[in-house]
């Protein structure tokens, strides 16, 4: 019934500045804000139902896109509009919402999901703005409705660095998990699987019914939910898949049991430069100033919504994504290091053993032992040509071959990028490939063109 | 380190003078890049980074090779002395076998570095891109495999030769398909052989301007009670009676076992104190180079062990079938010997394991490996004109690994392929 998956590749990143289980109750952010970007899929420039001064309530419309009105993109919050940011080309990069002091919620109607047809479910889901929680492999775009997915993922941990403990944050919402699981066992003819922490003895999804269990033990990417697919069930040319996280669970389960849009979740903000590492509650779409206020160590830093490996940077008064469940702060390493490359100079996360690291630290008498690092956004070399080969296979725990790949995707070999897997990958299972690159190429980015090409394509 | 240091503040102000100058620009891009690690910080999805980059990786293989040249240095030394009859013993004479051996490699070592990195320089810079390190490893490897007294315009030849063609021709660091060092090898081997082969080449015996300015030439022509050098035939003709300068793998080839075993023990070819290239004579300290880069994770260890299978592999058919040959008696060195003879242990550490021009899969490595262990213990027992094969075998494997890599991928492919019909 149950695998353990032991998955040996990976590499962890311990940073300084790591939230743990500390809570903070007086975080609250005066603005949110719906981005159109987090949406794979979408055009850049979606059709607005709001205008500026407009009073919404959590789960009212803000905009949709042309190719699917259905499907309903909803406010987290209720309040004022109050801008409408937009990035090159006139494209929407952030709706935001100037939040009211107690959030008010659309009322959709409280069902349970085995009372109610499919269609009604998914209609349900589509008008109040959870739909797009949803994402679809290949390509991580927003799923379809109209498709039947061959089956459905959620990663029940999440191993990147600074990242929430799931089994903290969702203690209080396993009732809501549950509901969320019922109405996605509908959604699909094959299975919901789970993938659970294999290093814990208990964990609070370990009795949630309609779902396969499996349990991952390793470093990460063990809880990206990409690489636990690729050891279930991995997906095919053809196939269809789903992948939510469990937070949009239980938004789902919120809907289903109380009728309303709730996205209510706890998030972290830690890295070494912040003061005091914590949790905090918010809602999706979240601003990050209140976070960041009087609680960083020095002011040349850099502010990342989501992992240190595959977030995105962000300025004053912008908002985390859909997607992000962390704000990851960094100092920037913009200084030059004397002899930098040849002395061993400041500790620094390293998959090398040519660098002070904690796996070699601990086995070495009378070394400073480093526990944690200071990482700092350094590129800590220039850009090269490909050279160290077998750098990549380290860290991604799939039968993939990256840097052939990557080579497909560079001369736009459409049947090599297919036949090597391109359809199994998205970008948070190649970023720690990215990290250890001694060449320092954009892996990233280049998986994602690669992506966007085969999609195209049709 | 976070303060703008002095010699930061007068680097930076350099920057306004060299911005017109494309060739100027490079120059001083690579100065600067060698004395600092640049200042950039990441712009792409990955927000932090690795510390380890390409440089910090070649400055490891370059300090794997330091001890090989030290003994290189040394031994040219202690050959050149034992040639002439002087300073028998590994001892004796310390200073002037040092002095002799530092004063032969320091011009070829410099010539190298200022063809190599000259090329590359004007390269870098007609492209408008960095200078990249690759020829910090393939300068030092060079001079190590060279016979000791390799004329230097033949050096600067080759090593043009080798940057021009194998490498910058294909795109620069990281896209050529030959290993450099071997093409410089391979390049004197074919356009001046007897500089490369027999008998005569191994054993260090000229003596250059340096040697004469630093007294060496003075005190050696005093320690043979001479006051110059006979005309005819150089300093060729004071090497003693008796003194053939036969490395074991030339012995090998013409008399099998028992004639290595006439003139060298085990132990002289595994100290290495024995005539040969440069830098490959003693396998201790190249198997400590070896352990170095193989723990390290710098070379892929997949490579190394494979070539040491192949080898036996080899090894022990040719001695399976041996006995049948008797005009070759090489087919009858026992296998196990045919790992500390020649420059097998040096090619396996540093030069099959050059990722750029390697197999770049990890079961690909085995596979590429091995097939060098095998065509190099052919080429070496089975050639009649040149006892050593592994040059050869590896710039063979080179052209081939793209082709291992192939197969690799393909099977990747099926097996993907497999699972779409099972479901």
């Amino acid at each position: 019934m149950s695998n353990t998956f032991k998955l040996k590749k990976g590499f962890d990143i311990k940073l300084i500045g790591t939230p743990e289980h500390k809570y903070v109750e007086n975080f609250k952010s005066s603005t949110f804000a719906v981005k159109p970007p987090n949406y794979i899929g979408i055009k850049p420039i979606p059709k607005l139902t709001v205008a500026i001064g407009d009073e919404v309530i959590a789960g009212d419309q803000i905009f949709f896109d042309k190719s699917n009105p259905d499907m309903a993109f909803c406010s987290p919050v209720s309040g004022e509009v109050v801008e409408i940011r937009r990035g090159a080309k006139r494209a929407i990069t952030e709706v935001v919402i100037l939040a009211d002091d107690e959030i008010k919620f659309k009322n959709f109607g409280a069902e349970h999901p085995d009372r109610i047809s499919e269609e009604s479910i998914v209609a349900k889901m589509l008008q109040s703005g959870c739909w797009p929680l949803i994402r679809q492999r290949p390509f991580n775009i927003i799923a379809d409705p109209t498709i039947k997915p061959r089956d459905i993922f959620i990663s029940c941990f999440d191993t990147n660095p600074l990242a929430p403990d799931l089994e903290f944050t969702l203690r209080d919402d396993i009732e809501y998990f549950q509901t969320g699981i019922d109405v996605l066992d509908k959604l699909t003819e094959g299975n919901v699987y789970l993938g659970l922490n294999g290093k814990l003895q208990r964990s609070i999804f370990s009795g949630v019914k309609k779902a396969k269990l499996n349990s991952f033990t390793g470093p990460h990417p063990a809880g990206n939910v990409g690489v636990q697919i690729h050891h279930i069930n991995p997906i095919n040319k053809g196939d269809i898949v789903w992948t939510v996280h469990p937070y949009d669970v239980v938004a789902i389960g919120r809907l289903f049991q109380k009728g309303i849009y709730d996205t209510s979740r706890m998030f972290t903000i830690g890295g070494p430069p912040v003061d005091y590492p914590a949790n905090f509650k918010s809602y999706l779409g979240t601003g990050i100033n209140y976070a960041l206020e009087n609680n960083l160590k020095t002011d040349n830093v850099r502010v990342i919504g989501g992992s240190p490996l595959s977030g995105e940077q962000l300025a004053s008064g912008e908002h985390l994504g859909a997607f992000d469940y962390q704000i990851s702060v960094l100092e920037e390493g913009d200084f030059s290091e004397l002899f930098g490359w040849i002395l061993p100079s400041y500790s620094r996360p390293s998959i090398s053993p040519t660098l002070p690291a904690v796996e070699l630290t601990s086995k070495v008498p009378f070394v400073k032992k480093v526990e944690a690092f200071n990482a700092n956004t350094n590129t800590h070399g220039e850009k090269r040509a490909f050279v160290m080969s077998g750098q990549y296979e380290k860290v991604l725990p799939m039968d993939i071959l990256p840097v052939q790949l990557l080579k497909a995707i560079l001369s736009n070999d459409f049947d090599l990028m297919e036949g090597l897997g391109i359809y199994e990958l998205v970008e948070e299972d190649l970023a720690l490939c990215e990290f250890v690159c001694t060449s320092k190429f954009d892996v990233q980015d280049t998986l994602r063109e690669g992506l966007n090409i085969v999609r195209e394509q049709g | 380190m976070r303060k703008a240091n002095f010699l930061r503040e007068q680097v930076d102000k350099l920057k306004p003078y060299v911005e017109n100058n494309k060739l100027l620009h490079t120059v001083f891009d690579g100065f600067d890049t060698f004395l600092f690690a640049p200042s950039e910080t990441t712009e792409s999805r990955t927000h932090i980074k690795d510390g380890i980059d390409l440089k910090r990786t070649m400055v490891y293989v370059v300090l794997a090779m330091v001890l090989c040249a030290l003994h290189g240095v040394f031994n040219v030394g202690h050959q050149h002395y034992n040639s002439l009859g002087l300073y028998p013993n590994l001892t004796d004479g310390i200073l002037w076998k040092a002095l002799y051996g530092i004063l032969q490699f320091i011009p070829a070592f410099v010539v190298v570095h200022l063809v190599g990195l000259g090329i590359e320089f004007i390269f870098a810079a007609r492209k408008g891109h960095p200078i990249e390190e690759g020829f910090l490893v393939s300068g030092f490897l060079i001079p190590l495999i060279m016979p000791p007294d390799l004329p230097l315009w033949m050096l600067a030849v080759s090593v043009a030769f080798a940057v021009i063609i194998a490498k910058e021709a294909f795109g620069g660091t990281g896209m050529n398909i030959l290993n450099i060092a071997l093409t410089a090898r391979v390049f004197v081997f074919f356009a001046h052989p007897t500089f490369m082969s027999g008998d005569e080449c191994w054993v260090s015996q000229d003596y250059n301007l340096l040697h004469t300015l630093a007294g060496v030439k003075a005190h050696t022509l005093g320690m043979l009670g001479l006051d110059s050098v006979p005309f005819e035939g150089g300093w060729k003709s004071l090497i003693v009676d008796g003194f053939t300068g036969a490395t074991p793998l030339g012995l090998a080839a013409k008399g099998g076992w028992e004639s290595v075993m006439q003139h060298y023990t085990v132990k002289d070819m595994i100290l290495g104190f024995i005539p040969g290239s440069v830098g490959e004579m003693n396998k201790i300290v190249i198997i400590i180079g070896a352990l170095f880069l193989a723990l390290s994770k710098i070379a892929s260890w997949r490579i190394m062990v494979g070539m040491i299978l192949g080898t036996i592999v080899m090894g022990l058919l040719i001695n399976l079938i041996g006995g049948q040959y008797q005009d070759n008696l090489f087919l009858q060195v026992p296998w196990y010997y045919h790992l500390i003879m020649g420059s097998f242990l040096f090619s396996m550490a540093f030069m099959a394991t050059d990722p750029v021009t390697g197999a770049q899969t990890d079961a690909g490595k085995w596979i590429y490996g091995f097939l060098i262990g095998f065509c190099g213990i052919i080429i070496r027992v089975l050639n009649p004109a040149y006892p050593e094969g592994w040059m050869l075998a590896i710039l063979l494997l080179n052209v081939f690994a793209p082709l291992i890599d192939h197969v690799i991928v393909n099977r990747n492919i099926k097996r993907r392929l497999a699972r779409v019909r099972q479901s």
